[in-house]
């Protein structure tokens, strides 16, 4: 139809961007007032910088109108001494209050509504210390499935694995390897790379309801079904996707029972068994690192 | 030269159609839908251009069955899974609706894909529809996360399995990740909120977006019109073609001569 070389020139050009960056500033202040401070502090530097080159924009873009529209604005906002009443006319003033008392109540309406579906995702969990009965019933050496629920009163949804170890007494005090079963690739549930002793399977009825622990001879490590992650039997990776081991539990001896206790993540465990010194880090979740530089991507964890 | 209608028949015409006219009269909604479904298209637009129109009845499909399973699905840890055992083998019609539902979402997601092809390859993106473009991915996306949120529903092993390996693929965005997966979680583990807020999103929070967003598309379809093909002579400013002669069998229509061709560059 036109000559395609003019088509530019009918175009508006492309709106700024400043208000964009305005935008994710703002965001990032807001985000940050509820979960870290230096977040709050980068999200007010962004939103300053680019509202500054916003309002500049904006006011260098007026300046340069005032010429091309002089017939329209001295109508509606007329020089200031010849008619000092009329620089706040009445409908500017009904306009701005009728925005400014809209912004109000839609910021009180959406605000609340906003904290409630967000803000609970944000809250720690209850730590829960899981009893799996007596030590007696982990021989040493033995690898043993508990299967457990984590929260009783909040039924299935909370029923995690752990592959546990008695790795003898170290120094006269017990010692058990104590390893989550969540593959830090994804997520999936990993599998133990050898016989299950289905027949020996014994449940425990301790404070968390019935615990079921079944031996198990993990020869080849533990295998991930999903995606092939493979890691040895301290739970360090061997192969497959996975950007680190798996997790781990705290543990503690309490009347003779083994407690488990809170997950945290493990950036490398050296030696075996008794002697293992692991490299303990902050709960992350799967697919996360927690050392080197890839660690730098995941520097904030929501509380656990 | 049409025949006159007899007098009985048009006030028989007047009787039927006075309910439409008093409807017009009071808010124009007639001639609105007919300027909707009667606006001039490019006389070369072809099949291709009907994968929008696909796009949008497979959407209506999941509007409706999605409400009506809603009657008879609890979400709920220990409910859902046996509301979907109900569902699918005790309530009448139950596995076929649900079975439109679960495949009509594939056949969604594939028709926006295609929708989105002919589209990028019309070039039908370009000055001015670049806005809806745009409004089309947030659409594709929008989309997607509707089929992510409603897998999760039916509650069995794959539904789950499925949900954590999507939430922790989420979990390793840079900087965000943790916070945005236990967004999805609503908390710091998958449990009873997580099925209810993907229930809620699924039903109700993404639905009002897709519908919101399908509605500014299609203002825009109509506002700026259908593009032609890129081989059309029409929009090239050519004449038309002559209409071909029709075959002579009635099974096959000849190709018009240079049809597709014209217009490329030589």
């Amino acid at each position: 139809m036109e000559d395609p070389k003019g088509d530019m020139e009918r175009h508006q050009p492309p709106p700024s961007l400043w208000p964009v960056g305005f935008a994710v500033g703002i965001v990032c202040l807001l985000v940050g007032l509820v979960v870290s401070w230096p977040a709050a502090a980068i999200g007010a530097g962004l939103a300053a910088v680019f509202g500054f080159l916003w309002a500049r924009d904006v006011v260098g873009g007026r300046a340069a109108e005032v010429p091309l529209s002089a017939d329209e604005e001295p109508s509606l906002v007329p020089p200031l001494p010849e008619q000092p009443g009329e620089r706040f006319p009445r409908n500017t003033f009904l306009e701005g209050a009728t925005l400014g008392l809209g912004a109000v109540i839609g910021a009180v309406v959406t605000l609340p509504v906003l904290g409630f579906a967000v803000l609970p995702a944000f809250k720690g969990q209850h730590q829960h210390e899981v009893d799996l009965g007596p030590i007696g019933d982990f021989p040493e050496g033995q690898f043993i499935v508990a299967t457990f629920l984590r929260d009783p009163s909040l039924g299935d949804i909370t029923r995690r694995t752990a592959y546990i170890r008695n790795n003898g007494l170290l120094n006269g005090v017990p010692s058990f390897t104590c390893i989550s079963n969540r593959c830090a690739h994804v997520g999936c549930p990993v599998q133990p790379g050898g016989p299950v002793f289905d027949d020996k399977q014994k449940t425990v009825k301790t404070a968390n309801g019935d615990v079921s622990l079944t031996p198990v001879l993990p020869a080849a490590g533990f295998i991930c079904p999903c995606h092939g992650g493979s890691y040895d039997q301290e739970g360090s990776r061997i192969a497959g996707p996975p950007v680190r081991g798996l997790d781990r539990y705290e543990f503690l001896i309490r009347d003779g029972h083994l407690v488990l206790g809170n997950l945290y993540s493990v950036a490398k465990v050296t030696g075996s068994g008794a002697n293992a010194k692991i490299t303990k880090a902050e709960l992350h979740g799967p697919g996360q690192h927690v050392d080197g530089p890839e660690a730098w991507l995941y520097p904030l964890q929501p509380p656990h | 030269m049409p025949r006159r209608k007899s007098e009985r028949r048009q006030n028989m015409e007047r009787m039927a159609l006075y309910p439409l006219d008093w409807l017009e009269e009071r808010s124009g909604l007639v001639g609105g839908v007919k300027y909707f479904l009667f606006r001039n298209v490019p006389g070369d637009s072809n099949w291709f251009h009907t994968l929008g129109s696909a796009t949008l009845t497979a959407f209506l499909v999941q509007l409706v069955t999605g409400v009506i399973l809603a009657m008879y699905y609890k979400p709920g840890t220990t409910t859902a899974h046996a509301s979907i055992e109900h569902i699918q083998h005790e309530v009448t019609l139950g596995w076929l609706v649900r079975g439109m539902h679960k495949w009509g979402a594939s056949v969604f997601i594939i028709l926006m894909f295609l929708h989105m092809g002919r589209v990028f390859l019309f070039g039908a993106y370009k000055y001015p529809r670049e806005l809806n473009w745009i409004i089309g991915v947030l659409l594709l996306a929008t989309g997607l996360f509707e089929g992510l949120t409603g897998y999760l529903l039916p509650f069995d092993q794959t539904s789950y399995w499925a949900s954590v390996v999507a939430i922790n693929i989420n979990g390793t965005a840079p900087f965000v990740g943790p916070y945005l997966a236990s967004l999805l979680r609503g908390g710091a583990e998958i449990g009873p909120d997580t099925l209810s807020r993907f229930y809620s999103i699924h039903m109700l929070l993404v639905p009002g977006a897709l519908i919101g967003l399908i509605t500014l598309h299609l203002y825009l379809v109509v506002r700026l019109g259908v593009s032609s093909p890129p081989w059309s002579d029409e929009a090239a400013g050519g004449t038309p073609e002559p209409e071909p002669p029709p075959a002579q069998a009635g099974l096959v229509q000849p190709r018009p001569r240079g049809a597709g061709l014209r217009g490329r560059p030589e």
